[in-house]
């Protein structure tokens, strides 16, 4: 029966943009799966095998730049930069796997924020290379309508969902989790942990990057302080995850539609809506106290509160 | 010839020396028990063997092959397994996951490696536990549960770092039916422990450590009666 949900829910989303949703609407269903995306790259790096990450805005931002300087010097279509953004973060993540993958727990996460924030600067000053502040516009989208890129981007969703999923049943999902529960052990139990780390990050940085080509597909415009930042990109993914339950296979999607969703309530309400980054903040204090395990993770808890509890009242 | 060699390993954290000049062998399918008062060096030894440190000196041979310098995987995957005197077991995967995840370095696949990691349940009695989640096992499976996923990655040597510690007598009795079915496997064991009686029913021969260098060697019996392994435990004879 459970094998059923994922063909069931796509078959659902396939079906969505026939019942005529707003212009609006469609774009914020684009923003949830794209960050599904993201989410689940970044759950299989920090929730399966344990190296969190705080830079994914890198591999984000590596994608988008790997499209637009594609349309930008070759003047080809910038949707080659979703093929060719796999070579290019499967190198870049073999680079910083290299130099990284030796720290262990919050000095990875360090060095990956660093990361995040030197890649930022690098673009916004190779001028000549990635035009800098002034950013990359494709003059001309693929499509004006949504409906189109809300396929295309559905479909890398399920193909990333599939991905992780054999993954996680697989030889490498183990290994994973042993190298999150106890490196040392890992290690003596006959596992390369400095290798398989290393496949964790390039898988994650590849999907990663994927849905950056995308946003530039989409978005048409990107500047380096759009596809680098820390917060709004690197943060909101830990938060995504975070969000909808940490090594879950739904958390991360979840995640996104909670967090697209709340962005959007919360941005659009008079006041206070410039603050939304210290309401995520309060969120995230709140999900790590009452609901470590995130919603997908901790649901049996959610629903128990809903339960009527005997006599007591 | 012997299946480990330990030759001339010294090890030195900065000033302090934790091994000097520390030199025996293994032979193939006996049980050699490592003993010494706590902070002799058991442990570093084990880390030194199984990889973990990089020993200062000297070097360390198994199946003729120098190993002193290899990774603890690396090691693993010639056939040299061990426990830890912590018991680390990946305690948010259940007893079964815990197992399989060791048997993928033998396993082709998963449904091998799953048929491994059963037949090494059945062997040490882990079986009917094998859907619970290993934080929640009482210390004596966790101990278990430990020894059988080394068993898993099939070695031909288990290095047991203090398996017994803790255990009641009963389960201490099953441990050691354990080991010595191990044993008719065919599989050489090196055991750190503290309990003489379990040392030295189950030895073969025992080594004594003592401020990080050998000071014997030989069988329990002549261990039990060596004046400076006594002097070692018990303090020197009072002279004055």
């Amino acid at each position: 029966m459970k094998k059923f949900i994922p063909p069931i829910i796509l078959a659902g989303l396939c079906l969505l943009p026939l019942v005529g949703l707003s212009s609006y609407v469609m774009h914020i269903l684009v923003l949830v799966i794209m960050w599904s995306i993201i989410g689940m790259a970044w759950n299989l790096l920090g929730g399966y095998c344990g190296q969190v990450s705080f830079g994914h805005a890198a591999f984000f931002g590596m994608g988008a730049y790997s499209s637009g300087l594609l349309y930008h010097h070759l003047g080809i279509s910038a949707w080659w930069g979703i093929l060719v953004s796999v070579p290019v973060l499967t190198v870049f993540s073999l680079m910083l796997g290299f130099i990284c993958l030796r720290l262990r727990g919050a000095y990875f996460a360090l060095a990956t924020l660093a990361l995040g924030e030197v890649l930022r600067v690098t673009a916004e000053n190779l001028v000549k290379f990635t035009q800098g502040d002034l950013g990359i516009m494709i003059k001309q989208r693929t499509w004006v309508e949504k409906t189109w890129y809300f396929y295309v981007i559905l479909l890398l969703a399920a193909g990333s969902f599939l991905v992780v999923k054999k993954v996680m049943e697989s030889k490498l999902g183990y290994y994973f989790v042993a190298i999150r529960e106890d490196q040392d052990a890992a290690n003596s139990l006959g596992i390369n942990t400095t290798l398989y780390k290393t496949i964790a990050l390039c898988l994650s940085g590849v999907l990663t990057g994927i849905a950056g080509a995308f946003y530039m597909n989409y978005m048409g415009y990107i500047d380096p302080t759009t596809v680098f930042p820390l917060y709004d990109i690197s943060i909101v993914t830990v938060m995504v995850v975070m969000v909808g339950g940490v090594a879950t296979s739904w958390g991360p999607v979840i995640g996104a539609l909670i967090m697209v969703f709340l962005a959007e309530v919360i941005r659009s309400m008079p006041g206070i809506g410039a603050a939304h980054m210290t309401l995520f903040g309060i969120l995230l204090i709140f999900i790590i106290i009452f609901l470590p395990n995130g919603i997908v993770g901790d649901f049996r808890k959610i629903t128990g509160l809903f339960k009527p509890r005997g006599a007591l009242k | 010839m012997s299946l480990l060699q330990i030759q001339h390993v010294s090890k030195q954290f900065g000033g302090l020396a934790a091994l000097t000049d520390v030199s025996y062998s293994v032979e193939k399918g006996e049980i050699l028990g490592l003993i010494g008062p706590n902070g002799a060096g058991k442990t570093t030894l084990f880390n030194v063997v199984n990889g973990f440190y990089p020993p200062t000196k000297g070097d360390v041979f198994f199946k003729g092959e120098k190993i002193s310098h290899l990774q603890p995987y690396q090691i693993c995957k010639r056939g040299l397994g061990r426990t830890f005197q912590v018991v680390r077991p990946l305690q948010r995967m259940t007893v079964l996951d815990n197992v399989i995840a060791s048997a993928f370095v033998r396993a082709k696949d998963k449904p091998g490696a799953e048929r491994m990691a059963l037949d090494a349940l059945q062997f040490t009695g882990l079986v009917e536990d094998r859907n619970l989640v290993s934080k929640g096992l009482p210390l004596g499976k966790r101990k278990k549960l430990e020894i059988t996923r080394a068993l898993a990655t099939q070695p031909e040597m288990l290095l047991l770092d203090e398996s017994f510690a803790g255990l009641n007598p009963f389960e201490q009795n099953e441990l050691i039916d354990i080991i010595r079915k191990v044993k008719t496997k065919g599989i050489t064991i090196m055991i750190i422990e503290h309990h003489m009686k379990v040392i030295m029913s189950l030895s073969d021969r025992v080594v004594v450590l003592n401020y990080g260098e050998k000071i014997a060697e030989g069988t329990p019996k002549e261990i039990g009666n060596n004046p400076l392994v006594i002097e070692a435990y018990l303090g020197e004879a009072e002279s004055a």
